[in-house]
């Protein structure tokens, strides 16, 4: 190999040509991206453009996948309702709840890496094996989350059964794995310079005021972050629904991801699955730039000196 | 009395989280009379552990274990060499292009595996690898973003003079990743090695996917089948659950400290 790690050289700071070394060096991910990424990308919004059967001829049908799913496809709507409807139960919750385990754990008390252990500890499986725990903790007869509840006098719900609670269940079982983001909120938390808290006390501030004005500006950019990262995974749920509920009772938890797969691998409509996938795409994107043009209003990052009426 | 309140929520909330795990392992060792008992049997008298072998032998377990250890070991080697070597020319290469390809491969981590799914399983079947391991393997030899990013990170803590050195005395671009860095990076390497092994050990929507016929199962498909043909046998799904979450758990332990290093120390670095 020619050419030598540049930053070796004295005048690291000037730019320069390094040869053909750093292209060999990241050229697995040049080619991973090319073949399992943007290929495949660009192949889907082909087949989106086609009726696609699995086997059989394929015919060139315009946006017509698109058209038939907006006007004619009232599943579709249904579905894409379902999967925001639990958007908008998950990621409010998945924010709060890990913000809050994290606070507590930055209290420092004894044990407190036995806890964090305990909260991380879902994280580590999941799929199948969180899928068959939930099934059993949720029976209906046996369960032993009815059985506690009834202690507390609660007659519990048909959780799997019920077409109200189906997606109450799944998002409890989906929050059951907060550990990641527990960890960057408590990441957050333990950076945050312990003066800023004693100058506040120091000038009779009080701790609520402190929680607003110091905790969250300075996690503004975790928050952004699990935000985001929320909504994608929500919107991708699948593997949950998939195995607890099925898409039931009476499709209540029939989520967008699981009419996107029922569509490519039970109906073979290949064509019709890639247009409703590159909508969930477009949907996410959307939803992840809204959320990050919001999120100049209320992101501080350390070092940056605002100006006020900035961002607009 | 403030700290009184937050040692009982962090006990109740900590014992929220592991019950379910503490419930499966007691449903496992359970008598066929103690699991249909009511009210439940919160902690049987018999511990019976001979049901975990018996689980084992209901289903060609065997197969679909011999299956997983395979993705899991190939895919970790290839995710850690790939991801190294690419994080390694992130770091310490400067070539046209570099700051922007680097976004662009931020930016791949917003996909959803939704959209790729149906032409990932179009070019996998026209490569003739269905019902083989190889999705779940090969692109793993192609780095992944995100762990990318980690190593990246870490590379850029190590200073450059290290390189320096070694350069005066004659090394290479290769040697110097492969015999400095790559040691250097260890502990990184066993964050991106223990998030690759429980991913692909967890992984149920790939094989689901890639993979129809029954000796090329890996575990979590093999559960999903047998809680499919056997719904009440309870007692044996358990078990096989809990097989099912013991290694994530060990790697889990053994690698928390740098897990919780890692996540705890970045911010403290930025």
């Amino acid at each position: 190999m020619a050419s030598q790690p540049a930053v070796t050289r004295p005048s690291r700071r000037k730019a320069r040509g390094a040869g053909i070394a750093p292209w060999l060096f990241i050229s697995p991910w040049i080619l991973g991206f090319l073949f399992f990424t943007l290929g495949p990308l660009a192949f889907s919004f082909v087949m989106s453009l086609h009726d696609w059967p699995v086997v059989g001829q394929r015919t060139f049908v315009g946006l017509d996948n698109y058209r038939v799913m907006f006007l004619h496809d009232p599943q579709f709507w249904t579905s894409l309702g379902i999967t925001v409807k639990f958007a908008a139960l998950f990621v409010p919750l998945n924010i709060v709840l890990s913000f809050l385990l994290a606070v507590l754990l930055n209290l420092n008390l004894k044990g407190t890496p036995i806890y964090r252990t305990a909260f991380y500890l879902p994280s580590v499986i999941s799929g199948v094996a969180l899928v068959t725990i939930w099934s059993w903790l949720y029976s209906k007869e046996y369960g032993l989350l009815n059985y506690l509840l009834s202690f507390a006098g609660i007659d519990g719900p048909n959780w799997l059964g019920d077409t109200g609670w189906s997606i109450v269940a799944i998002t409890i079982a989906s929050l059951w794995g907060l550990g990641g983001s527990m960890l960057i909120f408590l990441a957050g938390l333990q950076s945050v310079p312990k003066e800023l808290y004693e100058a506040a006390r120091v000038s009779g501030v009080p701790a609520w005021a402190q929680v607003v004005h110091i905790t969250l500006p300075m996690l503004s950019p975790m928050l952004l972050f699990t935000f985001i990262t929320s909504i994608i995974s929500a919107f991708q749920q699948l593997t949950i629904a998939l195995l607890l509920t099925k898409g039931g009772p009476v499709g209540s938890t029939y989520f967008f991801a699981m009419y996107i797969y029922d569509n490519a691998f039970k109906f073979h409509d290949m064509g019709y699955a890639a247009a409703m996938s590159w909508v969930m795409f477009l949907i996410i994107m959307a939803l992840s730039m809204l959320v990050m043009r919001w999120s100049s209003a209320w992101v501080y990052y350390e070092g940056e000196v605002r100006k006020d009426g900035d961002h607009a | 009395m403030r700290k009184t309140l937050a040692y009982a929520a962090l006990i109740f909330l900590s014992a929220l989280f592991v019950a379910p795990f503490l419930w499966t392992l007691i449903t496992a060792v359970k008598s066929q009379a103690d699991l249909v008992a009511y009210p439940p049997v919160l902690w049987p008298a018999d511990w019976h552990w001979e049901n975990f072998t018996d689980a084992w032998g209901k289903l060609s377990f065997n197969i679909f274990l011999k299956n997983s250890v395979i993705v899991v070991v190939l895919s970790t080697i290839g995710q850690l060499f790939s991801s190294s070597l690419v994080a390694f020319g992130f770091a310490r290469f400067r070539f046209p292009g570099r700051d922007a390809i680097f976004v662009l491969l931020l930016a791949t981590m917003m996909i959803p595996w939704d959209v790729k799914m149906i032409p990932l399983y179009m070019e996998f079947n026209y490569l003739g690898w269905i019902n083989t391991l190889k999705p779940l393997i090969v692109p793993a030899w192609f780095s992944e973003a995100f762990f990318v990013f980690l190593l990246r990170q870490y590379i850029m803590t190590i200073p450059t003079e290290i390189d320096e050195a070694a350069r005066m005395d004659g090394a290479n671009a290769w040697q110097i990743y492969w015999k400095i860095h790559l040691p250097l990076m260890a502990p990184a390497l066993v964050l991106v090695g223990t998030f690759q092994f429980i991913n692909a050990w967890n992984d149920y929507l790939g094989p689901l996917i890639y993979l129809n016929d029954q000796t090329t199962y890996t575990l979590p498909l093999g559960l999903a089948l047998f809680k499919g043909l056997h719904e009440v046998d309870v007692v044996s799904i358990a078990a096989v659950t809990i097989i099912l979450c013991l290694p994530p758990l060990a790697l889990f332990f053994y690698a928390q400290r740098y897990i919780m290093d890692s996540a705890l120390g970045s911010s403290v670095k930025g």
